[in-house]
């Protein structure tokens, strides 16, 4: 299974494209991936016969129910849940060997922070872990801290910043150590309205500052056409992928793009996805 | 009025005051000022006492039975250098000792028993085992190993220590939230740096739970331990043979001398798990 996918991603590198995932080596590709939980009430298919190329930049949301098996997608990507059938590249390798490689940085749901580190403590984590050097770190975390805009708050303790900046920092944490893919299982979904708009903002900007390739599971419609390049509509039962959106949405995405015409009929064709998903119950 | 109508009616008289006074103060706009908060209490204790003091002399209680807190402070400033060298002998070899080594052995133990599932089924039952033997019926046999002096003491102490303290660190170390691990394991860090960096500082309110619990532990042991045979010095020696004697004063001195060092032991540990368990819910202030 290895060696067949190693010929097919021998044919060399081309500049990264910002959109559509055409033609360049992907950084991630899945083929006929299969997961199935088996559970006391019988087996269930987290994931069915999921197939899909993301390339090298590309900002691609996850977007389905509660178990359609985005979150699963996400996890097995990061080599902390094992397929049971099909295959999954990571960068040319088994997630696994992705995963010893520090290929990815993971946002979870929470912010997971440890609460005995300061915030600056925090980012050093991977850091310490990863061994870079005193000075090096230094570096980095004044670097991601900015880049979060949390520069202030190095020597905080996470139980005293509010949700939405602890949630940052864990960005910032994940980005320390420059992996160029970005895992995010719905980062902003227990944050309030205003502060997920904020941090949506953020989180384009960054992307388009570091040129990483960013998977992004989500509930939101709105959250998932504004951010994406790609939109990936999930359905249940089994887990599988209905429709893959191009957003053809222009880069340049302030938060009022939100209320043009072109913004809501994208948003249009993920609903109409979404509803495909369900008429397969 | 007789001195001991005298002596009742001053106490009850104290106990009323000093009842006021402190309703008074707890509801006093001070009440959370640090000079009030330490004044509650203090005058509770000195209450307590006064009315032990009055009720032995007021009733004439026999000193057999209940001496008064004067004569046990005479009783104190007297024996010093007894009072010392029982302190040393029970305290500090005994009970210290066999605490250090207790707790040590134990949070290794955990660590090994959290690297092997099968030491966890084989291990912990036996500890349970251990633990529930009852310390009148070993401490006499670890005094026919260890001999007479604080070594058998000290293991004593060991033995009473070691499973709370290994409870109590087994299950800090399950502490560690789902994600944290999970984050740990996209990093790809070993066993050792999972260990270090998150599942220890993790389970550090547990183990200081484990700690303190066993700074009672301690001192229980190595006093009973020394009723099944000692030399001529330690606390528990001191009590047993002075009963014998019907000198309840110096009995009662030994106890004083017990429970100031058992809270003084446990406030220590206490303050350590403030300073370093600062981030945890129970310890944050405001």
């Amino acid at each position: 299974m290895e060696t067949a996918a190693t010929t097919k991603n021998g044919e060399g590198r081309a500049a990264a494209p910002r959109t559509a995932g055409h033609g360049a080596e992907p950084v991630i590709r899945a083929r006929r991936l299969s997961l199935t939980f088996e559970t006391r009430d019988g087996p269930v298919h987290a994931l069915k016969d999921v197939d899909l190329d993301i390339s090298r930049g590309e900002f691609v949301s996850f977007i389905g129910p509660s178990g359609c098996g985005k979150t699963t997608f996400l996890r097995v990507v990061a080599g902390l849940e094992q397929p049971t059938g099909g295959e999954i590249l990571v960068n040319g390798m088994t997630p696994d060997e992705a995963r010893r490689a520090r290929a990815y940085g993971y946002v979870f749901q929470a912010p997971g922070l440890l609460p005995w580190r300061t915030i600056a403590g925090n980012v050093r984590l991977p850091l310490e872990i990863m061994g870079f050097e005193k000075g090096e770190q230094e570096r980095r975390i004044a670097e991601v801290l900015d880049l979060v805009d949390l520069s202030g708050f190095g020597r905080k303790y996470p139980w005293q910043l509010s949700g939405g900046m602890q949630q940052r920092a864990s960005i910032a944490r994940a980005l320390s150590f420059d992996a160029g893919i970005l895992l995010m299982d719905e980062p902003f979904g227990a944050l309030d309205e205003i502060v997920r708009d904020h941090l949506n903002e953020q989180l384009i900007a960054l992307w388009k500052k570091t040129d990483k390739t960013i998977l992004f599971v989500t509930h939101s419609i709105p959250e998932a056409v504004y951010l994406s390049t790609r939109i990936v509509v999930m359905s249940p039962r089994p887990g599988r992928v209905i429709e893959v959106i191009e957003n053809t949405l222009p880069e340049e995405r302030p938060l009022d793009i939100r209320d043009t015409p072109e913004f809501l009929a994208i948003a249009h064709k993920v609903r109409e996805g979404l509803r495909k998903g369900h008429a397969y119950d | 009025m007789t001195a001991n109508s005298f002596w009742l009616a001053f106490a009850i008289g104290f106990w009323l005051a000093a009842f006021w006074a402190n309703v008074k103060l707890a509801a006093s706009a001070w009440s959370e000022s640090r000079v009030v908060r330490l004044v509650v209490p203090a005058l509770f204790g000195i209450t307590l006492l006064v009315l032990w003091e009055g009720i032995v002399r007021g009733l004439s209680v026999p000193a057999v039975i209940l001496p008064a807190p004067s004569q046990i402070a005479v009783r104190i400033s007297q024996s010093l250098p007894i009072l010392w060298e029982d302190f040393v002998q029970t305290f500090v070899k005994g009970a210290l000792t066999g605490y250090l080594i207790g707790c040590a052995a134990a949070f290794l133990t955990a660590i090994v028993v959290d690297r092997s599932p099968f030491l966890q089924k084989g291990l912990l039952p036996v500890g349970n085992f251990v633990a529930a033997l009852p310390i009148i019926g070993t401490a006499p046999i670890l005094v026919m190993w260890f001999g007479f002096d604080w070594q058998s003491k000290a293991a004593v102490v060991t033995i009473m220590v070691f499973f709370p303290m290994l409870v109590n660190t087994v299950e800090g170390l399950r502490a560690a939230e789902p994600i944290q691990l999970e984050l740990m394991q996209t990093y790809n860090a070993t066993w050792w740096q999972t260990l270090t960096k998150l599942r220890l500082p993790a389970a550090l309110p547990f183990i200081f739970n484990g700690l303190k619990i066993s700074t009672t532990l301690a001192l229980i042991g190595a006093i009973v331990a020394e009723f099944f045979g000692s030399p001529i010095r330690g606390m528990g020696f001191r009590i047993s043979t002075e009963v014998g004697r019907l000198a309840l004063d110096m009995v009662w001195a030994e106890i004083a001398v017990a429970a100031l060092a058992g809270s003084l032991f446990y406030g220590a540990v206490a303050v350590v798990e403030k300073r370093l368990t600062f981030w945890h819910p129970s310890q944050r202030r405001g």
